[in-house]
């Protein structure tokens, strides 16, 4: 008991000696105000100053604040994300964004999300699948706040709604440039979670290297987890000593691609559009996130008060994802890529055009159909080429 | 720095440690204050090296995490699972158990509140109350059978219980997430790791009567568990024969030895009592927050109440007080983000420095320095 009183007595002194120096730092100092609000959010200087301006023409304030999954230094999905911001900080006048990274998916996204919402940001983002229940209830309780959750299924009809890109398209181009550059027509895969996401690009990565080289494989090493750079790396070293020669990597950095290039072999990186400047000379190219656009848009919706869920899911036309040739792609692949890249832009080519087979060979897609959104955003069975296993897959076919 | 034998010609001051043989009364605190501080003056300069006034910091932190009822809310949200953790961790080490794999026994404890929440309580059609009882019974017994382990291993081989229950934690971990990942996935979950949720009715109800709180915070029946289990342990290891026994053979085995107490019983059995408390953790974490097993259910609390539990000295009020700080300053560590603009491992690294120079500080209340 005499050290219980004790430690009470420490507790009480930390406390008081908190308040103390709150109250003081809060107090007289005003030379101390707090000048670095959150550096991102520079005030726009572009802004006319208040007494000019026709206050009608003067855009409504926007907030906005971003979740990210992963440190914005990760290279790779939060870095692209963060670019999106900052696109919105220069694109977008009158707009106030802030950002919190490395939340993890669980609990701790719901009082990151709920505290943001209390303080009065107007559009908050959530950037990882994990997030999406999380949002959802935190949408409930706040419907004067617009949610958006990346990469999810889940909508409100008033304040919650989610936006992802067809990534799966330029994931067709990363299988194409991929059984261009391999030698023997093995290409890895380092896949994070068996979701319908990370299986559509798998997929996709397997019918463009078969468009090229019919015999060509894509085989898959699940590593559970987007954002872990020594797991990321070591299941890029499993696979090329499996004997592939094309890492293609579907989580957030490009370690896969590093430790392909200095295995002589290549690689071929994700999300953020620089994630070749550092992953070597292996580095083919990579299928990379676009989101300032989108972000842009959707903020001057809620401005306008046009904003509704609509479940957004654009494709290559619109920007949000794209494809950027990297130090180890041949003009061949450059010319081949570029071509395909116009088509799907023009509406003349469709990477979800059957006919497909599914893994074991059988047709699921004939010639002449199109796997349906629903089909693409519920996939749980592999294509013919992939090397791999989907725990608990549904097969379309037998 | 075992004095050696001064040669004749230079004689330099030298610095020695010496056992204390005693110490004064006022050492025993004034160490962990001292100790915190400069902890905190330390991070400032890592705060002010990212062009932070670290002023301005600490102050965003603490009104982040005690300055509004939400943040409050948040810190004792936090704070439970530490609690728990904590509280199990400073039994064994009351006894100089040094009982790394806190972290594991949760995971196993929610685990096996889980099997018990998602499967046992829908197919035998149980009471919500029984179903709670049963989650905790079953973390009680997962937790502490994981905590046995190392135990047994301790007591009849004298196999480094360190080592042991740290390396055990991995083994817990793996085993869970392939519960989440392959055999509990939740099938409507779309392939997404986590298993369903729990129903409602068998999660951990929410304290809503606390007053000053605001509406809809997220404080559970956790926290009362959390108190009861402090005064439980305070009273085991205070106020019975067994404690007693405990107290003993951590402060004296020799002495134990002697008087006949039976130290590989005794060893089991906290280990056991030292994983049970951990384990509870782990189900309040899982059915009053998460309300589902999943990946990231514990971002490490059963490392950090290690550092609560040698913070509070042991002392079962003293985890439940410390616990609370250092929730706070894990809620923290999303405010200095926010409003300060800084990355959100320097809350990490707090964490960090506070361990070390609480450690650090630990020497001088048992040597004191001399120059001679």
């Amino acid at each position: 008991m005499k050290t219980f009183s004790k430690i009470a007595l420490l507790a009480i002194l930390i406390m008081a000696l908190a308040v103390v120096v709150a109250a003081c730092a809060g107090g007289p100092q005003p030379t101390q105000k707090p000048a670095e609000k959150p550096a991102a959010t520079e005030a726009p200087a572009q802004q006319p100053a208040a007494t000019e301006a026709p206050k009608a023409e003067e855009p409504k304030l926007i907030k906005a604040a971003w979740v990210y999954v992963g440190p914005i230094g990760d290279g790779g999905w939060t870095y692209a994300h963060d670019q999106g911001r900052l696109y919105v900080e220069k694109h977008v006048p009158n707009v106030e964004t802030t950002y919190i990274e490395s939340v993890p998916e669980g609990a701790d996204a719901e009082r990151v999300i709920r505290d943001l919402a209390q303080k009065g940001y107007d559009v908050i983002f959530t950037t990882s699948f994990g997030y999406m229940d999380a949002t959802e209830t935190v949408a409930e309780e706040f419907p004067d706040t617009v949610f958006i959750h990346i990469s999810g299924y889940k909508k409100n009809d008033t304040n919650f709604d989610n936006l992802f890109g067809r990534m799966y398209q330029m994931k067709y181009l990363a299988g194409v440039a991929a059984a261009m550059r391999s030698e023997n027509g093995k290409i890895g895969y380092v896949a994070p979670f068996p979701i319908p996401e990370v299986i559509r690009h798998i997929n996709m990565v397997a019918k463009g290297a078969r468009s090229v080289n019919p015999d060509a494989e894509v085989q898959v090493v699940w590593i559970n987890t987007w954002f872990d750079p020594p797991t990321e790396r070591e299941a890029a070293e499993t696979l090329l000593n499996a004997g592939n020669d094309v890492i293609v990597t579907g989580a957030d950095t490009p370690g896969p691609v590093q430790a392909a290039s200095e295995a002589g072999k290549w690689g071929l990186a994700y999300d953020s559009a620089n994630a070749c400047d550092n992953a070597g000379d292996g580095c083919i190219g990579v299928p990379h996130w676009n989101w300032g656009p989108a972000y842009a848009e959707i903020i001057e919706e809620v401005r306008n008060g046009t904003f509704k869920p609509k479940g957004r899911w654009p494709g290559v036309e619109s920007g949000i994802v794209d494809f950027k040739f990297g130090p180890a792609a041949t003009d061949e692949i450059k010319a081949k890529v570029t071509e395909l890249k116009q088509a799907m832009i023009d509406g003349k080519f469709n990477p979800a055009d059957g006919p497909i087979n599914a893994q074991s060979g059988c047709l699921a897609v004939k010639e002449g159909e199109t796997l349906t959104d629903e089909q693409l955003l519920s996939m749980k069975w592999f294509f013919e080429g992939v090397k791999g296993e989907i725990p608990e897959a549904q097969p379309p076919c037998q | 720095m075992t004095p050696t034998p001064s040669s004749s010609s230079h004689r330099l001051p030298r610095l020695s440690l010496e056992r204390r043989l005693t110490s004064p009364w006022w050492l025993s605190w004034v160490i962990p204050i001292a100790s915190v501080a400069l902890a905190l003056l330390a991070g400032a300069l890592i705060i002010a090296s990212q062009g932070v006034n670290p002023w301005e910091a600490y102050r965003a932190m603490f009104e982040g995490a005690f300055g509004t009822g939400y943040g409050v809310a948040e810190t004792l949200v936090k704070a439970i699972p530490l609690m728990l953790a904590g509280l199990g961790v400073s039994v064994a080490f009351r006894m100089k158990l040094w009982n790394i794999g806190a972290e594991g026994q949760l995971w196993m404890g929610a685990w096996a509140a889980a099997g018990v929440g998602l499967f046992l309580y829908p197919a035998w059609n149980l009471p919500p109350w029984l179903a709670i009882l049963l989650m905790m019974a079953a973390a009680v017994v997962a937790g502490g059978l994981w905590g046995a382990i190392p135990g047994v291993l301790k007591g009849v081989l004298q196999v480094n219980e360190i080592i042991t229950s740290l390396m055990l934690n991995y083994v817990a971990i793996s085993w869970v997430l392939y519960f989440v990942d392959i055999l509990w996935r939740d099938p409507g979950g779309l392939g997404f790791p986590n298993t369903a949720p729990l129903d409602k009715a068998i999660w951990l109800p929410k304290l809503t009567w606390i007053p000053f709180l605001p509406k809809g915070h997220r404080v559970h029946a956790g926290l009362l568990i959390a108190i009861l289990a402090a005064v439980f342990i305070w009273f085991l290891l205070n106020r019975t024969k067994w404690g007693y026994e405990v107290r003993v053979i951590g402060e004296n085995p020799e002495a134990a030895r002697h008087a006949g107490m039976p130290i590989v019983r005794n060893i089991i059995l906290v280990m056991i009592l030292s994983g049970a408390l951990a384990g509870l953790a782990g189900m309040a974490e899982m059915a009053g927050v998460a309300h589902r097993l999943q990946r990231g259910l514990s971002p490490g609390y059963g490392y950090t109440a290690i550092i609560v539990a040698w913070l509070a000295k042991l002392n079962p009020f003293g985890v439940l007080l410390v616990a609370v700080l250092f929730g706070g300053l894990l809620v923290a560590g999303d405010q200095i983000q926010l409003t300060m603009n800084l990355p959100r491992s320097i809350s990490d690294i707090l964490q960090g420095l506070i361990l070390f120079f609480v450690l650090g500080g630990e020497i001088f209340g048992r040597y004191r320095l001399r120059l001679r």
